[in-house]
Order: C-alpha cells, then sequence, then structure tokens
C-alpha cells in the first residue's frame, strides 16, 4: 500500500459538470478531486457517466456546464490535444496503439524526435528505452513492432506514452480488464511507482477488491451525478455498492403474470461454448417468459445471445421448438422465428440514412414480396400500424430513423420483429440510451410480447432491469453461468455480489 | 431540443425529394447547360438527329455497364473490371467456333461469359473475404490477357451470316437504332430492381450497414455475390452492343471504361461508400459525360482538354453533393 499522501491542493478539481446528449443527460452536475500522487478510484455502474467524464477531462468531450480546475486555475480542454498539453494523458480500455509502428515510433506518436521531418531514429529509441526502464520494463525492445506483443506489454507500451508527454495525471480505463492475474500485480507495481513520482492516477476498474488493493480514494457516480466524493478506499464494499445502486429514479416494471410451468420450452441451449468467451452454458427459455442475462460488459453475455442467435459460431446446441438451430447463419435464425435487437443500435440494427418504414420492414421483406416485386403499399400500412402501435414519436414512418430519440429508435428495431411473429427474441441492451420515461414504454412493449407468448432473453448491464423486467435471471461471469433463481428471490445486492466476486475471492470462499 | 427542431424541416423536404430530387436538379440543369453551350458554339451541328442519336449510341454501351456499377456500389462495392470483362465477352463471343452458331448463341455465350465473370468476383469479394478493389483489378488484368490470349491479340470480325447482330445498330426503329433500346430496356429493368424489389431493398440495407443487415437475417454473402454477377451480366450486355456498333470483338472494347462508368455513379449522386444513389442519378452523370466529349469533338478541341474538363466536372459534382449533404440533413 503506498502511503497515503499529503493533504495538498488538489491538482484536478472538476466542479458541477454537465453533459447533454440528445434525448439524454449523460452527465447531471459531477464533482471529482484528485490530488497530485494519489490513485482515484471512479466507480458506477455502466450508464452512470464514468466514460463521459473520462471524455471531457481527455478534451474529446465539452461539457455543457461546470468548469475544470488544474492546479486551481480553471483550464478549457478543447482538443485531446490541449488535454495532453496540460499534462492529462488518458489510456483507454482498446488501446489505442497502431500495429504496424515500432514500440518507439508509438511511444513518440505525434511529438516525434525530428529534424526537418526526419525523425531521429537512434534517439527515438533511446528515449522510449528510458521511458520503459522507468516503467520497469527495459525488456521490451524500443525497435519491435507494437503488433507482435501480447496485451500486457501493449499496456505498458501505452503507459510509457502517456508518460513521454509529461503527464500529470493518467486516466485508465478498465487496464486490468484484458490482463491475467499476475500481470494486474505488475500494473499494480508500475501504478506505485509513477504516484511515488507525484503523477496522479484516475482509476476505473469493475473489480471493487481491485479498487481496495490499488486505491487512495473513491469516488462514486451514478445516474450522471456525483454520490460520494474523495472517500478513502478503505471504506466497506457494502457501503460502496450501495451507493452505487441506491437510485433516486424508480423505474416502472409491468406486472409479472403469474407463473406458469406448463408452458412450452422454446429455446433450449445445451453446452454452447466459444473459447475463450464463455463455456458450457445451458439453460433454456419457455413461450411467455422473459429470462435475464445478468453480468460485466465482456462477461461473455452478449455473446451468448449472438451465439443462440448464429451470428457467432458455437459449439454445443440450439435448440429452438425443438428443432436443431444450425450454427452460424443469422438467415436461418430468422427464418427459424428469431429476432435479434443487437447491443449497439445504430451500428448493429439501424439503416440511419433510411425511413422508419424501411428500418421497420427490413427482416420481413418477403411478407410483402410477391416473386420479389414489393407491395408498398401493404409495407407502408404496416409500417405505419406499428408506429402506432408502439407509440414511435413522431409518428410519420416516412422520417429517416436517425432523426429519432434513442427510444424511438429502439421501438423501431422492436417494430423489426413485429412484422412476422417471433417465437424468441433476443434482446441485448433494449434501454441503452434510452431516458428513463421511454424505458418504462419499452418494458411495457416486452412484458406485452412475452404475454402474447413469446419468449424472451434478456441481457442489460442494468441489474434492476433484469430484476424487474424478467421473470427468471441467469448470473454469468467470466463466460459461466454462476447462478439462477427467479427474478424474485434475488435483490440487486446479491447479484452484484455475484457479477463482481473476483475468482481469487472466490476460491478464498471455498 | 434537437428532436423538436427538425420535422418542420422535414415536412417541407419529404424523405424522397430530400435524397432524390435535389441532386438531380443539379444533374438536369448542369445537362441543359450543356446543350445551350453545344447550341451557341455549333447551332448548325449539335441539335440536329444525326447528332443526339449519336450520343445515345455512344452512351448505351457504358449505359449499360453503369446500370450494373451502380448496383455494386450501392451495394457498398466496386468493379473495376467492368471493362476488360466486357472485352472478354466480345472476343469469346466472336470466336469462330461461337460464331458458327450463330447470332442467338453469340448473344448467349457474351451474357454467360460477362455473368460468370461477375460471378467470379462475387465469390472472391464475398465468401473469399477479398476486398472488392483488389478482386476486380485482379479480374480486369486476367479477363484482359484472357481476352488477348483468344484472340491472339487479332480484332475478329462478325461474321456475315451473323449481321443480325450488327443489326441493332444499324436497323431504326423511329430514329432510334435498337442499341438504344437496349440500353433504355436495360436502365428501367434496372430501376424496377432498385425501387421496387425485395432485391433492391437488400442491396440499400447491404451497403448501408452490413452488419444490421446480417443480423435482421438477410444473407449479405449471397446478396453481394449476386450483386457483382449482375454487374457482369450488364458487361455481357454491353459487349452485345460493341459487337454491334463496331462489328468486332477485340480485347481492346472497353478500355478504361470502368473509370467512366464509376465516375457517372459518383457524379449521380451514389455514395462511394454506399446505401445510397439511384440509377437515373447515373444514368444522368453518364450523359454528362457523353454530351462534353460531343461538345469536344464538334467543336474540334483536343482529348487532352476533353480529359481535363471531365476531372474538373468529377471534383465540382462530389463538392456540391457533400455541400448538399451537409446542408440537408
Amino acid at each position: 500500500m503506498p502511503a497515503s499522501p499529503p493533504d495538498t491542493a488538489p491538482l484536478l478539481a472538476m466542479r458541477g459538470i454537465v453533459k447533454r446528449f440528445p434525448g439524454v443527460r449523460a452527465l447531471d452536475g459531477v464533482d471529482l478531486e484528485v490530488r497530485a500522487g494519489e490513485v482515484h478510484c471512479l466507480l458506477g455502474q455502466n450508464g452512470a457517466g464514468k466514460s463521459t467524464l473520462i471524455k471531457i477531462l481527455s478534451g474529446a468531450h465539452q461539457p455543457d456546464e461546470g468548469e475544470v480546475l488544474l492546479d486551481g486555475e480553471p483550464v478549457r480542454l478543447a482538443t485531446p490535444t490541449a488535454a495532453m498539453r496540460q499534462g492529462i494523458a488518458t489510456i483507454y480500455q482498446e488501446l489505442d496503439l497502431v500495429d504496424g509502428l515500432s514500440v518507439a515510433e508509438n511511444i513518440l506518436l505525434g511529438h516525434e524526435r525530428a529534424t526537418y521531418g526526419f525523425t531521429r531514429r537512434g534517439e527515438s529509441n533511446r528515449v522510449a528505452a528510458d521511458l520503459l526502464r522507468r516503467l520497469g520494463h527495459g525488456e521490451i525492445p524500443p525497435t519491435v513492432e507494437v503488433g507482435r506483443l501480447p496485451p500486457a506489454a501493449k499496456q505498458i507500451v501505452s503507459m510509457a506514452r502517456a508518460l513521454s508527454h509529461d503527464a500529470r495525471l493518467i486516466v485508465m480505463d478498465e487496464p486490468s480488464a484484458a490482463l491475467a492475474h499476475d500481470e494486474v500485480a505488475n500494473l499494480f507495481r508500475i501504478i506505485r511507482e509513477i504516484t511515488a513520482q507525484g503523477v496522479a492516477v484516475v482509476y476505473i476498474s469493475h473489480r471493487l477488491e481491485e479498487i481496495r488493493e490499488i486505491g487512495d480514494r473513491v469516488t462514486v457516480l451514478k445516474d450522471g451525478r456525483t454520490v460520494a466524493v474523495g472517500l478513502p478506499a478503505t471504506t466497506p464494499t457494502g457501503r460502496v455498492v450501495s451507493l452505487m445502486t441506491g437510485r433516486d429514479v424508480e423505474y416502472v416494471f409491468p406486472p409479472r403474470p403469474a407463473p406458469s410451468g406448463d408452458r412450452p420450452e422454446v429455446l433450449r441451449v445445451e453446452g454452447l461454448t466459444v473459447p475463450g468467451v464463455f463455456a458450457d452454458v445451458s439453460f433454456s427459455v419457455r413461450a411467455g417468459e422473459i429470462v435475464g442475462l445478468a453480468g460485466l460488459v465482456g462477461s461473455g453475455r452478449s455473446e451468448i445471445l449472438e451465439a443462440v442467435y448464429g451470428a457467432r459460431r458455437a459449439s454445443g446446441r440450439v435448440l429452438l421448438d425443438g428443432r436443431a438451430v444450425p450454427p452460424g447463419s443469422t438467415t436461418r435464425a430468422v427464418r427459424l422465428g428469431m429476432g435479434l435487437a443487437p447491443e449497439e443500435r445504430k451500428a448493429q440494427a439501424l439503416l440511419l440514412d433510411q425511413s422508419v418504414t424501411r428500418n421497420i420492414t427490413l427482416a420481413g421483406l418477403t411478407r410483402f414480396a410477391r416473386a420479389g416485386w414489393m407491395d408498398r403499399r401493404g409495407e407502408a400500412a404496416e409500417a405505419a400500424r406499428l408506429v402506432e402501435t408502439l407509440d414511435i414519436r413522431p409518428p410519420d414512418p416516412r422520417r429517416p430513423v436517425k432523426t429519432l430519440s434513442g427510444g424511438n429508435q429502439q421501438k423501431a428495431v422492436l417494430a423489426r420483429w413485429l412484422v412476422e411473429r417471433r417465437r424468441l427474441l433476443l434482446l441485448d441492451e433494449p434501454t441503452r440510451g434510452v431516458d428513463v420515461g421511454a424505458r418504462a414504454e419499452l418494458y411495457a412493449v416486452i412484458r406485452r410480447l412475452a404475454d402474447e407468448g413469446v419468449a424472451v432473453l434478456l441481457v442489460s448491464s442494468e441489474v434492476p432491469e433484469v430484476l424487474g423486467l424478467a421473470d427468471r435471471v441467469l448470473v454469468v461471469r467470466e463466460g459461466r453461468i454462476v447462478h439462477e433463481a427467479p427474478a424474485v428471490d434475488l435483490d440487486e445486492h446479491r447479484v452484484l455480489d455475484l457479477v463482481m466476486v473476483s475468482t481469487n475471492e472466490e476460491s478464498r470462499v471455498d | 431540443m434537437l428532436t423538436e427542431a427538425t420535422p418542420t424541416n422535414v415536412a417541407r423536404k419529404p424523405f424522397l425529394g430530400r435524397i432524390g430530387e435535389v441532386p438531380h436538379l443539379g444533374l438536369v440543369a448542369a445537362l441543359v447547360l450543356l446543350a445551350i453551350v453545344g447550341l451557341v458554339t455549333r447551332p448548325e451541328n449539335f441539335a440536329t438527329s444525326s447528332n443526339l442519336v449519336s450520343i445515345l449510341a455512344l452512351a448505351s454501351t457504358i449505359g449499360v455497364i453503369t446500370v450494373g456499377m451502380t448496383f455494386v456500389i450501392i451495394g457498398g462495392g466496386i468493379d473495376l473490371s467492368v471493362g476488360a470483362v466486357m472485352a472478354l465477352s466480345s472476343v469469346w463471343a466472336t470466336t469462330l467456333a461461337t460464331q458458327s452458331y450463330g447470332p442467338a448463341v453469340m448473344i448467349l455465350c457474351a451474357v454467360l461469359v460477362g455473368t460468370g465473370a461477375g460471378l467470379v468476383n462475387g465469390f472472391l469479394v464475398s465468401y473469399g473475404r477479398m476486398v472488392p478493389f483488389i478482386a476486380t483489378l485482379a479480374m480486369l488484368v486476367a479477363a484482359r490477357g484472357l481476352a488477348q490470349r483468344m484472340s491472339g491479340q487479332r480484332t475478329q470480325l462478325v461474321q456475315q451470316a451473323n449481321s443480325a447482330i450488327v443489326e441493332l445498330s444499324t436497323t431504326r426503329v423511329l430514329g432510334l437504332p435498337l442499341l438504344v433500346y437496349v440500353f433504355a430496356l436495360v436502365v428501367v429493368l434496372g430501376w424496377i430492381l432498385l425501387n421496387r424489389t425485395t432485391f433492391g431493398r437488400r442491396t440499400y440495407a447491404v451497403g448501408g450497414n452490413p452488419e444490421a443487415a446480417r443480423l435482421a437475417g438477410i444473407d449479405v454473402r449471397r446478396h453481394t455475390m449476386l450483386l457483382y454477377g449482375l454487374s457482369g451480366l450488364c458487361c455481357g450486355i454491353a459487349a452485345v452492343l460493341i459487337m454491334a456498333r463496331t462489328t468486332t470483338g477485340s480485347s481492346t472494347h472497353g478500355d478504361l471504361y470502368e473509370l467512366d462508368a464509376i465516375a457517372a455513379v459518383i457524379i449521380g449522386g451514389t455514395l462511394l461508400s454506399g446505401g445510397r444513389g439511384t440509377i437515373i442519378g447515373s444514368i444522368l452523370g453518364l450523359l454528362i459525360f457523353t454530351v462534353i466529349t460531343n461538345l469536344f469533338i464538334l467543336n474540334g478541341l483536343n482529348t487532352s482538354d476533353q480529359l481535363i474538363a471531365k476531372g474538373l466536372i468529377i471534383v465540382v459534382a462530389v463538392l456540391m453533393q457533400r455541400r448538399g449533404a451537409l446542408t440537408g440533413t
């Protein structure tokens, strides 16, 4: 444990930061205070606003309100370059290294040592080697291509790049996510060394026990607001978890029908495995039942959905109404009666430039076609009907779908699977980026579908959503289903415990 | 609020109008402007029926190819091999062996060779996961080479016995040679296929967001392969037209046609990144190109200046569309 740094004036202070996106208030008054030489942990559930806050800190986003102070002086971080010039470096989860360049070239990217545009390779390599040695990794050769390095070494290179800018504050977004256990220990050693040199680190992680180990203080975000500033890292886990989960906003969930065991099984999954992602996943979903998969980002829950849908090749068996679904073909999955609302609405589901109508009918074109010829009147009528049924606003099916708010876009994605009756709907983060009011409507739509006999498999990062909407919950951790229970028998604490408990802590319990 | 500000905007310009009308208006205006230039500089030659017929006949061959190219580009790809595939089709259809079966078989041969080459392109792109640029570049080089080999680099004449093919260019109905009607038919069929069928709808989806199309259950690979096959089919039809016009099959036919076709599609407002575009735009783009060529020839200017003018037109057209896109949405 590093010694607590002296109680000096903060290196960084962010006050009352507000950031709005169309339809959502991502940050709604966030405060953050980081001292020189400390490891400051930023905690919060998915969607709490952590990434938005980091992006403001790194100059990628501009706050709508609030101020950022460095050494007590207000600064404007207009661009990533400006932030870097102020000594703020950010290491993103998906490392932003150029695989085809050497280690030294990556470290000095953007501020190369050069004379009249000709790089001074010897000097560059020396500078890079010095930085790597300072990080205790002199063994990484500066001349090797970054693409050939293992993930842990890439992390070191990213950190060396941050230090090459004389960073006073390094933001690390889930640095341990891609690392094995002993590599995490090494990462912590490096973090201690650089903080001992007076550099401050803002550390983001889902793993609470890491925070106790490496952190000095903790700031907790919830629903875009700061709920605790600068707590000591020794604060009991239970208290931290309740800070993260206690909500101001109550979600409205539709009532559950009484459970009935006699409904037929629609989906049966047996021993589904994608090596390195998830293993031996087995479960079933009945008609009219909503089953929720709870787990962290990266736990394999979205991948399980994709594998069931055939969008990702997996071994094991998927049966729909008792019939085997061949792996690797979304076309077959759709023909057999599945539908998927994917995680990334814009990248994976929508034709943004095209009309709401065309987005709605995309998966069911054949219903409106005779020998390939589109019945455009029938298509428009059906789209108009669904826009009305789901109350998509504004109620004009000819509008380009990109002009709709997140919630209405999501309704359009759901509407796509109402054109032709589905047996099974796979919903991945159905309410991401959707504001509170629209959420309740989406919940009602999903429940109504289930009541009509559709089997629903739901993935959400938001535990209350899974608990409130699903009939049955499967907890996924590190690619395995570790717990299964009716939703009414679980609470948020219990699920978060199951989801976040680390492998070493678990072995201690065993 | 953002979502509140847009409706009036959209209500004024309906969706189809915003994407379709505005760029076409510019293209039609450009064509009218060129026609005025023609009338002013060559009043005695430009507006004659023989000149207008020759413009259309000239446009027909590349025009058919442009229709196929429009599909490929809207579908998110590119086909560099069109000129070479057309040459190969013309050579294959005019070998002594093929000619011995008569004109119908020659036409069938050209169409099959073109479609086959297109499907090979499509297979390499969709199932071989090759970048379209590379796969069709390879086809460009290889098809040209194969055409040279088959013909021994000699120009193959369409025999007297098969002059029915040549009649496509010599027979006139209502003053226009038959090949112009073939071109018009291809345009109409292409428009219907793109705008009125599930195939067309899927083409926009596959080009606009392949991942969304895949997750909506569309067989993206199969569709991509068919798009290149369609482009090849158009090359085969174009080969028949060029045999009719020149009475020959040759490995040198269609040199750089790929560039003219791509330029016409781009000028016509189709996004090179896929997902957006129209057949009508492409045809207008092509007509602009052809009229410019005609104007330069009528005025006795040299071909180098003509190339410079074409280059400028591509740049101006794309810049104007970019501005339209920025203000329009």
